[in-house]
């Protein structure tokens, strides 16, 4: 089988979970208090490292945020700042040589972190599943798709044959997929990729999951088959009121589908709010930068502007802020010291310039910024972080 | 940036003080540089770097055992369009409508099935290998991926100054050049002797860029270059091409599916269904006046980075048919909500409908009912949802 399938469905055994099980302290006063009442998923300080002959690449280095019951949050961010490894990690899908560090993935109230692989594999397809950017090399090309979805419903349900081929039908008929009795006989290669991401779709959904992690669905579509797409998951989500975390590097998308986002830059959570201030009024210096870089349909620039550099390797990571190097309003404190997940008005900003004890001033002497913080941090406590309201 | 000043943050240092600001006279104004604008279609020669006529590419399909030709996959069916001194003109359209096609095929790296290629007023279909040679040293091209575009076993300065080497420039004059573009693109010229896999995709773009333009050419066909890369190295690598076109005068065939790519680089765009022309018109009139029913729906499947505007989509059924087998009459009936007899019966014209501002460049469209589907247009959209003029 395909590893895809087998993420969604089946029991392939996971070579990382025994050595992450292993790592992670498993702290079982913490289980209740994990999970708030209408919280379905709730990410602590999770770090997912993978251990390579190079050196340590810290994919995804201490995230934290939450999720309710059928709300939609969007995590964005450039190529390698960690949001796929991200969802491999909650869905336990990260193998050799990565690694959960630290963390806890409290899904239910239960932490996914720790979870055995039986009852990952009860949850795998059931009570969450994924979606994937490629569909056509998602599905398994010697199977017809109709039986792939059955296989998912037959791996956590007992259902009949002729009972799990009739779901499959009212799925795929669900997605949108004209004559679906037909379609149910047809392999992945005889299907265009809209079509394959339909069927994705409809075996992501078959056991009405309460998390969906849509990780780039649209992404390897064209327009007007992602307009499709789109439509096809908003009025889903209506139906069946699945919570979805999904996972794109198009603002576009992001702005029109999420209520809640969160930006994510080399690892670590930069930004998180609903959608709408962060349209309106981004906070963090890289948010500010990527909204300004896109060009937007119907809006003429002369020139875009641009974040200079590039994002820093994941394997040597600078000890300040991981943006300050690209930063336009780089302090000294930012090279020096990593600025913690600030709550400012509300949402939360991992950026220096929203801390109480600094000034924003691009002239400030180092030494004294250091001093004010310091006395600072002595004489109250450290602003909470996000995901300790 | 003392911490880390590599290449691109010299780079962007550099650009305030650059000569080649893009124009100041505002985004409205398109092809500004473009003189004596005709009638547009019965211009004369001068003004147009390049001229497509009824461009065919077919592919043969083989099959059985002795491998027959078995049919023909109709990549590009008659395709007409000029290209004007100095503009960028834009080619969009989804995956399979042939526009990488198009592109290939007008620089002869493919050979066309049917049709002309008039560069420089010279037919470059009639052209033997030797004048060819010499025909190339005008026109480029820039390629999407610039992971594989590189030969991974030379050196970058190698693969950039290859074209050099292949017309007869002496070593110094290869080295200097190449020194000088890498520079140009915001390297360091002593990355010359440093290969392909230590470059970001970004880098690799601009190495691509360089490439292409060591010879000086006039006419660079960019196929898709930016969408391989991450939106803050787009950006950086969209406003390296507007320099260049400014200083080296430029002209662009500028291959993308992102519309909102090809609207902020693009002076006139062109939009093709199914080896097609379903749409050309001056970038602003485009995208304000759609004409053609496809066109439109393309305009509205796109989602804008703003939750405050909500849209109303076109949302078209099914896929695109195969090109191996293309409809009848108009190759979009099958998915036009506008369709009737006739759109399945004849093939629409491809015809000049009238440009709506006052540019006098042509508003070509393939529809037989073109005149009816007047839309709102995308700018007055945004316009009366934010109560603001959108304009940056």
């Amino acid at each position: 089988m395909q590893n895809t399938n087998d993420s969604a469905t089946s029991m392939k055994p996971d070579l990382a979970n025994d050595g992450a099980a292993g790592s992670v302290k498993a702290d079982p006063t913490s289980g209740g208090a994990g999970a708030s009442n209408d919280d379905l998923l709730r990410v602590e300080g999770l770090k997912t490292y993978f251990y390579t002959e190079d050196g340590i690449v810290k994919a995804v280095d201490g995230i934290d945020f939450s999720l309710k019951r059928g709300e939609v949050l969007g995590i964005a961010g450039e190529s390698g700042c960690g949001k796929s490894v991200t969802s491999l990690t909650i869905m336990r899908l990260i193998s050799q040589p990565g690694k959960i560090v630290a963390g806890h993935i409290w899904f239910d109230g239960k932490d996914l972190a720790t979870a055995t692989e039986d009852e990952m594999t009860k949850i795998r397809g059931n009570r969450i599943s994924m979606i994937f950017q490629q569909p056509t090399s998602c599905l398994n090309p010697v199977f017809k798709v109709g039986d792939q979805i059955v296989e998912v419903l037959k791996v956590h349900k007992r259902m009949s044959d002729r009972a799990a081929k009739d779901r499959a039908v009212e799925l795929l008929t669900m997605v949108g997929i004209p004559s679906a009795k037909k379609r149910y006989d047809s392999y992945p290669h005889e299907m265009s990729g809209g079509m394959c991401q339909r069927v994705m779709i409809a075996m992501g959904l078959a056991n009405e999951p309460e998390l969906l992690i849509a990780d780039e669905p649209t992404t390897a579509l064209d327009v007007t088959i992602q307009a499709q797409i789109l439509e096809l998951m908003k009025a889903l989500k209506k139906d069946i009121n699945t919570a979805i975390i999904l996972i794109t590097h198009d603002l576009g998308v992001m702005a029109e589908m999420a209520e809640r986002m969160v930006i994510m830059y080399a690892g670590k959570v930069v930004e998180q709010t609903d959608t709408n201030s962060l349209f309106e009024s981004p906070k963090h210096p890289y948010t500010q930068g990527l909204l300004a870089s896109i060009p937007v349909l119907g809006q003429v620039r002369d020139r875009l502007e641009v974040i200079p550099g590039t994002v820093p390797s994941l394997r040597n990571l600078p000890p300040g802020c991981r943006f300050a190097a690209r930063c336009p309003r780089q302090m000294p404190i930012c090279v020096d010291e990593e600025p913690d997940l600030l709550k400012v008005h509300g949402r939360s900003v991992r950026c220096w310039l929203y801390h109480p004890a600094i000034d924003p001033d691009p002239t400030a002497c180092a030494d004294q910024t250091l001093d004010k913080l310091n006395t600072y941090r002595q004489t109250q406590q450290e602003p909470p972080a996000a995901a300790a309201k | 940036m003392a911490t880390n000043a590599n290449n691109v943050n010299e780079l962007d240092n550099r650009e305030p003080a650059d000569a080649i600001k893009p124009s100041e006279n505002g985004a409205n104004t398109p092809v500004q540089h473009i003189t004596g604008v005709g009638g547009g279609v019965t211009g004369d020669s001068t003004d147009y770097i390049m001229r497509v006529q009824n461009l065919k590419k077919y592919f043969p399909v083989r099959g059985g055992v002795l491998q027959r030709v078995v049919g023909q996959v109709k990549a590009v069916d008659g395709v007409n369009f000029d290209v004007r001194r100095g503009e960028t003109l834009g080619l969009v359209g989804e995956s399979g409508c042939g526009k990488t096609t198009v592109g290939r095929t007008v620089l002869r790296l493919l050979n066309p099935t049917g049709g002309n290629v008039l560069f420089e007023g010279r037919d470059l279909t009639t052209l033997n290998a030797g004048e060819m040679k010499k025909t190339r040293r005008n026109m480029q091209i820039i390629f999407q991926d610039p992971y594989s575009s590189l030969d991974p076993r030379v050196p970058i300065g190698q693969s950039v100054g290859e074209g050099l080497l292949i017309h007869g420039f002496s070593r110094e004059e290869r080295e200097q050049t190449v020194r000088d573009m890498l520079k140009r693109v915001g390297l360091h010229p002593e990355h010359a002797r440093r290969y392909p896999h230590e470059f970001s995709g970004g880098q690799r773009q601009r190495i691509g860029i360089a490439r292409a333009l060591t010879m000086h050419p006039s006419f660079i066909v960019a196929d898709e270059p930016v969408s391989a890369l991450d939106v803050s190295i787009q950006s950086q690598v969209l406003n390296i091409l507007k320099d260049l076109q400014q200083e080296f005068k430029l002209t662009y065939l500028f291959i993308a599916h992102n519309l909102s790519v090809v609207e902020h680089i693009s002076d006139r765009v062109g939009v093709m269904y199914l080896g097609k022309m379903a749409e050309l018109a001056d970038r602003d009139e485009l995208f304000n006046n759609p004409r053609h029913p496809y066109t439109q729906a393309l305009l509205s499947a796109i989602p804008i980075p703003d939750p405050r505007i909500r849209r109303d989509r076109i949302i078209l059924k099914g896929d695109v048919p195969s090109p191996l087998n293309p409809p009848s009459g108009c190759r979009f009936h099958t998915r036009c909500w506008l369709a009737q007899q006739i759109c399945s019966d004849q093939e629409p014209e491809w015809r000049d409908i009238g440009s709506e501002n006052a540019t006098a460049h042509p508003h070509l469209v393939a529809c037989h009912f073109a005149e009816q589907t007047k839309v709102k247009g995308l700018a007055n959209e945004i316009k009366e949802q934010l109560g603001t003029d959108t304009k940056v």
